[in-house]
């Protein structure tokens, strides 16, 4: 559906998105994923063909962004970072604007608004002044405005943002429900809201292609070892988090062991394993056979967060390696001039 | 057409949702309302001189009155016209809703004449306002029609050129103040271009008050629909709506 190759984007000084290229099937939702300047913004412009790309090519439902934009519009609702709204017009009356602006039939959009404001859940303020609108509000009406005439292409640019958590959940949750028959591509530097909507991940780090995949691959890729949580009570008496610990450590295939939290009578720790070990079941065994209670034993996954830290550190330190690499030098003069 | 319609009636819209056309319409009402009044009182003082002195020859509102008046309307406008068009762009590119615009199926000459046609409604119905006063001197008298027709149109194109040049200025910044500063700079400009004229008789003085839009509506005041004036305003419009489209187009790539 979404087909970029080799996408540059430079502006007067600095290069915004340099030789990004990916692509996204029909009906995915995309996550967008890299720090604040990292050129989400920018390449979700060029998709929208708000800005022409410098070099290389885009192409959206098969048509190019710089050949044929108006057919790619027409395919595409895009939410930007800041909701393009007028604040003197009311919310029915601009939801229209924009219905016959991207071309629905006049006599359809009058069923479409209605549509969309119950699926945004706006209904309400249909016909209060956008101005007057909070923010929470607005962000749904910039919303309903990118799914008004039923695009193939959803591309939203941060549409969490400025939400409190009970909007945000239920933003979430639409965003979801539009998958299927939409494709989606939506930006973030929130990583736990990739885990909860999207299905693959793209990350970009300063304008460059870091990593992309499912979020399952790229957690399971860089996952070497197991973490766990253990929670341990002693039934009688006092429990020696001393002798814990030396007996957690006994334990075949465990590699590091840190205590959490000590109370008179139970403690908490966390274990971790060496590299490609299972060790859940010898940790249990372990402290049942010790003659403890074993509270709580749980798997400590390693959350995006630490794969976007691992990610983007990795991309520092091969730097002073590639530079040796005859290709890159020149890349970098380029650059420079 | 249908998406220029959609542009039209959402700017048109916005004028009079906005305090701005009110403004407007009233800054119009009471400024030419003193200048009518002004051109009124002087043509009567004027005629009753006349009668006293025993010529009794019967004047002619169009010529004492209507005529100045179409003028001193043409000068409103050039006040007027900035404030009209510095919002267009410049308010649109400041709270973002130009990316809403640009990412439409919409062609940016459809975006461009959209505005435009609005900018010009808006001014056609300040310069209506004045149609109170014309008719005011329809109950006292019989002046000709065909004159002020052909007045409003002189007046309607070159509002329409000087619409279509700040146009293309609000494409040019965020800023809508800076917008209507430059219009205003640029109109009075094309305004004064004329006064060479007056000292100098060279080919370059001719070219250079042949660009002032003033030269080419005295004509329209008189009554005088001349196609060369006629080509003048419209090849204006034509180059400043050109060059609003190119504006709006670099602005994807200077963005």
């Amino acid at each position: 559906m979404i087909k970029v190759e080799g996408l540059t984007k430079r502006y007067a000084r600095t290069v915004a998105v340099d030789d990004i290229s990916f692509e996204v099937e029909k009906g995915q939702i995309v996550g967008f994923l890299g720090p604040n300047g990292a050129g989400k913004t920018t390449t979700m412009r060029v998709l929208t063909c708000f800005l022409p790309p410098t070099a290389g090519t885009a192409q959206v439902a098969g048509f190019d962004v710089l050949e044929q934009p108006l057919e790619v519009k027409k395919r595409i609702g895009y939410l930007p970072e800041t909701p393009p709204l007028y604040p003197d017009m009311e919310v029915g009356e601009y939801l229209t604007f924009v219905g016959k602006l991207k071309g629905l039939a006049t006599s359809d959009v009058p069923k479409r608004v209605n549509d969309v404001c119950d699926r945004c859940a706006i209904t309400d303020v249909k016909s209060k002044l956008i101005g007057k609108l909070s923010k929470g509000y607005r962000q749904r009406v910039g919303l309903a405005q990118a799914i008004l005439h039923n695009p193939d292409v959803l591309i939203l640019d941060e549409p969490t943002s400025g939400l409190d958590p009970k909007q945000i959940i239920e933003t979430r949750e639409l965003i979801r429900s539009l998958a299927g028959d939409h494709t989606i591509i939506l930006s973030t530097h929130i990583l736990s809201e990739v885990e909860h909507s999207c299905e693959r991940v793209v990350i970009i780090n300063q304008g460059k292609l870091v990593a992309q995949d499912t979020v399952i691959n790229l957690t399971n890729r860089l996952r070497g070892s197991e973490q766990v949580a253990l929670e341990i009570q002693a039934s009688n008496g006092n429990l020696n988090h001393a002798e814990v610990r030396q007996r957690l450590e006994q334990v075949a295939g465990v590699g590091r062991v840190v205590l959490k939290d000590t109370k008179d009578n139970h403690c908490a720790f966390e274990v971790e394993s060496l590299q490609g070990r299972s060790i859940r079941a010898e940790l249990a065994r372990a402290v049942v056979t010790a003659g403890w209670d074993l509270n709580e034993l749980r798997p400590v996954g390693f959350s995006l967060e630490d794969i976007f830290l691992q990610l983007t550190a990795a991309e520092k330190a091969n730097k002073p390696e590639e530079v040796g690499k005859p290709e890159k030098v020149e890349k970098t003069t380029e650059a420079g001039v | 057409m249908r998406n220029v319609m959609v542009i039209f009636k959402k700017e048109l819209k916005s004028y009079f949702a906005s305090p701005i056309a009110y403004l407007l319409l009233a800054i119009f009402a009471v400024i030419f309302g003193f200048f009518f009044y002004s051109a009124v009182r002087f043509f009567i003082l004027q005629g009753m001189q006349m009668q006293m002195m025993g010529r009794g020859a019967p004047m002619d509102v169009n010529e004492y009155v209507i005529r100045p008046l179409l003028t001193n309307a043409s000068v409103i406008g050039l006040f007027l016209i900035p404030m009209i068009t510095m919002r267009l762009y410049a308010e649109e590119k400041r709270s973002g809703t130009i990316e809403l615009l640009m990412t439409s199926p919409v062609r940016d000459l459809e975006i461009v004449l959209g505005k435009w046609l609005a900018a010009l409604v808006m001014y056609a119905s300040i310069l209506a306002v004045s149609g109170i006063n014309i008719a005011v001197l329809y109950a006292f008298g019989r002046p000709d029609l065909k004159p002020i027709l052909v007045g409003f149109l002189g007046l309607l194109l070159q509002g329409g050129c000087l619409l279509a040049i700040g146009t293309f200025i609000s494409t040019l910044t965020k800023n809508q103040i800076i917008a209507g500063g430059a219009t205003f700079a640029v109109c009075l400009m094309l305004w004064v271009l004329d006064w060479v004229s007056a000292y100098d008789q060279s080919a370059w003085a001719k070219i250079v008050s042949y660009l002032s839009v003033v030269t080419h509506f005295e004509p329209f005041s008189k009554g005088v629909v001349d196609t060369k004036d006629i080509i003048f305003y419209l090849s204006m419009i034509f180059f400043g709506l050109f060059l609003t489209t190119r504006s709006m187009e670099s602005l994807r790539w200077r963005a």
